[in-house]
């Protein structure tokens, strides 16, 4: 477990940060080091250069302004977690940052981090598509924003493009008659998720009048379940109505279904429907 | 005056250390000119190593030297297995200390790489490269030992490293005229026992002395001196083993390991320290494992339940070689348990040991009698169901009856004492086992999953009588040793040979002094862990280091309160019979008010001014301890369940042990090492499990893939106890250090199995993860369509 040897270089700011990538070619980024570490120490990342953003002032923090929520890249999963103005505005993504990991892991481990890494099975991702946030990047080329949507595009895949930085998160704060949840169904060594379903759900008058729903973990990237979202629709939010539009989620996933030694490709398929029921039936029950 | 402080719940006194990080492990070490040491390890499961280059890591930056098999060969001894179970045609396979021509396991050493900083030796690592020729690999112990199965030690034929047989009573008579007999494939799946500390080494070879300083991960440092003196050649009078701070152990740090002395080999080469840490993927591949055995149990009963007989064919895996006591493991302390705490008249279990291309097999928390306890409590679960008897009053109707003094059971052991119904009443009663029952029922018809699992035991431990050590094969004694020296300010420092890594001796070794001879408990320390300084002792395993090592302690202060008497005789100006001792203090018979305390006299004997003649200066004694039996602890436990019935998840909802390991001396750590071992019981039930691929390829081989338990995965554990004491140990205690673990996997199965019932599942697969329980869910329901 010793890494191999590589320059260290700590920024002061995102230009500088931006400065040193276009230098150091091949160089990572080092946020909260909780996927780059072990990969340097399992030796199978090798990078010559290594560029700490992590502390970075203008990288941190979350604030709400005009229904906007913005949250800086280098704000921790425990920040996210312990936020009032989160659990507020949008409970979807202060619940997932609180299960991730451990509390080790949540006191180091950083959005902007964890999002850029993309691990299929990692949380934020898929809460962040259900939102629909806005990804803001710097780079070589100046600043532009990318959508959830789009910006997961396969293992470990984005797109950003070669020496831009992921500087800040924005999500709509939820608004009235919007509620949101994630329900995950957690590996026990590892904690990331087997399955992780995030729902954010607008009613009015007992009925859905959106519903946004994606799953991670089971996939290479987050996939919308539209064929969830459209069963939803419309419908009264009862237990029967969500039951029959989270059976609907198989069709979202396509034939890339993940399968490990603790949970099969088919088990997975099997038991999604679940999870999805109860990210609904959990974001249903915060409505106001 | 002193208090009474045994049976007092009183703090840990070595956790200050611990849990500020102060604690100095093997590990933390430096040494001037110390350099470090990395090691090669096969990639292959069984392979010929056709060439091995390391001239490039050799030239390397920094690298002092690089080692292969043929640079050991003749300076470094195979490993020796110590425990040669006799009457089983045990084939010890050569077991070189960094392999040569064919490696047998990922983890296998080929290759050791000394430099200046760890860095730069894994950095050298890298440039060694080995051609493989790659061999069929075969991990499952019973596929092992079918014909044309790889073969992995010439003249091993079957991969069949031994077959022992243990029978007692008329097993096929009782066959014959059972009204039922019960039959279960039982899987206990290979284990990970990942100790906090990884193991280390850091050798110290004085060249000028020819003397060797070894600091060293070790659960018993007397028996690692003695091994590494038998596998480096030096000298046992010139070795000290260190290991003051050993970071856990479950048994994975009984053995000598090949990287301890190929530490040892750098050093002497290099006439420099040198040092070896194992990482964590390191010690998923390359520190022992346990239990993997694959049974088939059959039992005979009666109609209404009266167990007439058990038989079982077990295949064992051992991995790749014999680690220091494997054999020993799933035989002498396995199946001469197979009676448990029934009465069973007869008895029947034969054990191969299967040489696979896994990790080396040792023992594990518990080994060998969690094995016997699964089996028994699975069985009788099974039998049970079948006759459609609640699983607490088939228990009852088979428990040998309470005894105080022996019980001698088929397989030939003679338990000292029990009374296995007054635990399971007292286990019944506490949790009000009839309403549980019927709220489980009330339970399941809304839909609500709940399963009640009950597992008794007896274990064996405090091991053991040196001559049936000898009589069973263990290369060594089973006594144990302790000194007490007082210092002329009445303070205590005590010497003990066995090496607590965690269970908490310091402190009831300390409670067990100052009460036998009234001290402050806070005026004594323990010493232990560094063979210069301790006398002789076999080691901490097995939950022998109280029962056994806590005996030699309160023999050596029974003679040191012997010869306090005569000395306190002698400045009081009395008779030495008319002497009478109470708390600390020595009086004339009547006189309580004229006394000597246990200081005046250390004092007195330190200074040696006035001693009665004839009496040697000094208060100090010794004692070495052959206990004329093992202890038998038992108990029965409890753990309730939720099946989660859409995803086939279970959660442990509550457990409730009582416990019975005779008279406790802390009550406190008593309990922390039950929830220890509960929860290590529980992993593998649930989450643990080793799993290779068909090339024997370790796939759960680091945090990631194998899952230990975790905290907010289990319940507050409810502990309670019975105290039935050991008659033939001198305060009557048993040892606590297993029980746990002993109990819990077969209470959490025989829960889920509860839990699955209604649906029709009756046996499944540990550990049971969600996917198992959810296939066995849907298969069971095809199966009724």
């Amino acid at each position: 477990m010793y890494a191999p040897e590589f320059d260290y270089y700590r920024a002061g700011s995102v230009s500088e940060a931006a400065g040193l990538l276009r230098k150091h070619p091949g160089a990572k980024l080092l946020a909260g080091g909780q996927s780059l570490i072990p990969l340097l120490k399992l030796r199978l990342a090798a990078p010559a250069a290594v560029i700490d953003i992590g502390r970075i002032r203008d990288l941190k923090g979350i604030t709400v302004k005009d229904g906007t929520i913005r949250i800086g890249a280098m704000t921790t999963h425990a920040e996210l977690a312990a936020s009032a103005e989160l659990a507020e505005t949008c409970p979807v993504l202060a619940q997932a940052a609180a299960g991730i990991g451990d509390p080790a892991v949540r006191n180091r481990g950083t959005i902007g981090g964890n999002v850029a890494h993309a691990d299929p099975a990692s949380d934020l991702p898929t809460v962040l598509v259900a939102l629909e946030a806005r990804l803001m990047a710097e780079g070589p080329d100046g600043k532009r924003t990318l959508d959830a949507g789009g910006f997961f595009q396969g293992l470990m895949t984005t797109a950003l493009k070669e020496h831009e930085i992921l500087t800040a998160i924005e999500i709509p704060a939820h608004p009235k008659g919007q509620s949101s949840a994630y329900a995950k169904f957690a590996h026990p060594a590892s904690r990331y998720a087997v399955i992780g379903v995030a729902a954010v759900i607008t009613a009015s008058g007992g009925k859905c009048s959106s519903a946004r729903v994606a799953v991670g973990g089971m996939v290479p990237r987050p996939v919308r379940a539209s064929s969830v979202e459209r069963a939803l629709t419309g419908q009264e939010l009862s237990a029967e109505s969500i039951a029959k539009a989270a059976a609907q989620v198989t069709e979202n996933l396509g034939n890339e279904v993940l399968g490990d030694i603790f949970a099969s490709e088919q088990y997975r398929r099997s038991v999604a429907s679940v999870w999805v029921k109860r990210a609904l039936t959990q974001a249903v029950g915060r409505a106001k | 005056m002193s208090t009474r402080v045994f049976g007092s719940g009183i703090r840990r006194r070595e956790d200050p250390r611990l849990i500020t990080g102060a604690a100095t492990y093997t590990d933390d070490y430096t040494l001037p000119g110390m350099v470090h040491m990395v090691l090669l390890r096969s990639p292959h499961a069984h392979a010929r190593i056709k060439r091995i280059d390391i001239s490039r890591a050799k030239a390397a930056p920094g690298v002092v030297a690089a080692f292969t098999g043929s640079d050991i060969e003749g300076a470094l001894n195979p490993m020796p297995c110590a425990w040669l179970v006799p009457n089983s045609n045990l084939k010890v396979a050569p077991y070189p200390c960094i392999a040569k021509d064919v490696v047998r396991y990922v983890g296998d050493i080929v290759a050791a790489v000394v430099a200046e900083t760890p860095y730069q030796a894994a950095d050298a690592l890298d440039l060694i490269t080995v051609d493989y020729q790659p061999l069929p690999a075969v991990i499952d112990p019973e596929k092992a030992k079918q014909p044309g199965a790889p073969q992995i030690h010439s003249g091993v034929e079957n991969n069949v490293a031994f077959h022992w047989t243990v029978t007692g009573g008329d097993v096929d008579g009782a066959f014959k005229k059972a009204d039922v007999i019960i039959k279960e494939r039982i899987v206990q799946q290979r284990l990970i026992p990942n100790a906090m500390e990884p193991r280390s080494t850091l050798a110290h070879w004085s060249g000028a002395s020819g003397e060797l300083t070894l600091w060293n991960t070790t659960q018993n440092p007397h028996i690692a001196r003695f091994l590494c003196s038998v596998v480096t050649g030096v000298p046992e009078d010139k070795l000290r083993v260190i290991a003051t701070e050993v970071g856990g152990g479950f048994g994975s740090k009984i053995p000598a390991y090949p990287a301890d002395f190929i530490t040892v080999f750098c050093a002497k080469k290099l006439n420099r320290p040198v040092k070896w840490t194992e990482s964590r993927r390191e010690n998923f591949q390359g520190t022992t494992h346990g239990r993997d055995h694959v049974q088939d149990v059959e039992l005979a009963a009666t109609k209404d339940g009266k167990v007439l007989g058990v038989k079982a064919t077990s295949y064992s895996g051992m991995g790749a070689y014999l680690s220091t006591a494997a054999p020993g493991i799933p035989t002498i302390l396995h199946g001469l348990m197979l009676s448990g705490p029934y009465d069973i008249a007869a008895i029947k279990e034969d054990v191969y040991g299967i040489y696979s291309n896994g990790t080396p097999v040792e023992a594990y928390r518990g080994a060998g009698r969690p094995e016997a306890t699964f089996i028994l409590e699975r069985m009788i679960d099974k039998l049970a169901a079948k006759l459609r008897m609640d699983p607490v009053d088939v228990r009852m109707k088979n428990f040998i009856p309470k005894f105080e003094n022996g019980h001698t059971v088929p397989t030939g052991l003679s338990y000292d004492s029990g009374d296995y119904a007054g635990a399971l009443k007292k286990l019944v009663e506490h949790v009000g086992y009839k309403d549980l029952r019927r709220q489980q029922a009330e339970d399941r018809k809304k839909g609500r999953y709940l399963g009640v699992g009950v597992s008794t035991y007896v274990e064996i431990c405090g091991l053991g009588p040196s001559q049936v050590a000898g009589a069973v094969g263990f290369q060594g004694g089973l006594w144990e040793s302790a000194i007490v020296r007082f210092h002329p300010t009445g303070k205590v420092n005590v010497f003990i040979g066995a090496n607590p890594h965690g269970q908490g001796e310091e402190t009831t070794f300390a409670q067990i002094v100052a009460d036998e001879v009234g001290v402050d408990v806070n005026d004594v320390k323990i010493v232990h862990g560094d063979t210069q300084t301790t006398p002789m002792g076999w080691g901490t395993y097995g939950s022998r280091t109280t029962a056994v090592g806590g005996a030699a302690l309160v023999m050596a202060t029974r003679k040191i309160k012997e010869k306090a008497k005569v000395i306190a005789a002698h400045l009081l100006e009395a008779a030495v019979e008319d002497m009478d001792y109470k708390d600390g203090k020595f009086f004339v018979k009547g006189s309580p008010d004229k006394a000597k305390t246990i200081q005046d006299i250390a004092l007195m004997a330190n200074v040696a001014w006035n001693m009665p003649a004839g009496v040697e200066a000094g208060l100090e004694a010794s004692s070495f301890y052959d206990p004329p039996n093992f202890t038998y602890p038992f108990g029965a436990h409890l753990a309730v369940v939720e099946l989660d019935p859409e995803t086939g998840q279970i959660d442990v909802r509550r457990y409730v042990a009582v416990d019975d390991c005779g008279p406790q001396i802390n009550p406190v750590i008593v309990e922390g090492q039950v929830h220890g071992g509960v929860v290590q019981g529980i992993g593998q039930a649930l989450w643990e499990g080793a799993v290779y691929d068909e090339n024997g390829q370790l796939l759960t081989g680091s945090m990631l893939d194998y899952a230990l338990p975790r905290a907010d995965r289990l319940p507050d554990m409810e502990v309670l106890s019975t105290v039935t004491p050991s008659p033939h140990h001198p305060i009557g205690v048993k040892g606590i250090g297993e029980a746990g673990t002993i109990a819990s996997t077969a209470a959490v199965y025989n829960a889920v199995i509860d839990a699955l019932s209604p649906f029709g599942v009756e046996t499944i697969r540990m550990p049971v993860t969600p996917e198992r329980a959810f296939n066995a869910i849907q298969e069971a329901k095809a199966g009724r369509r």
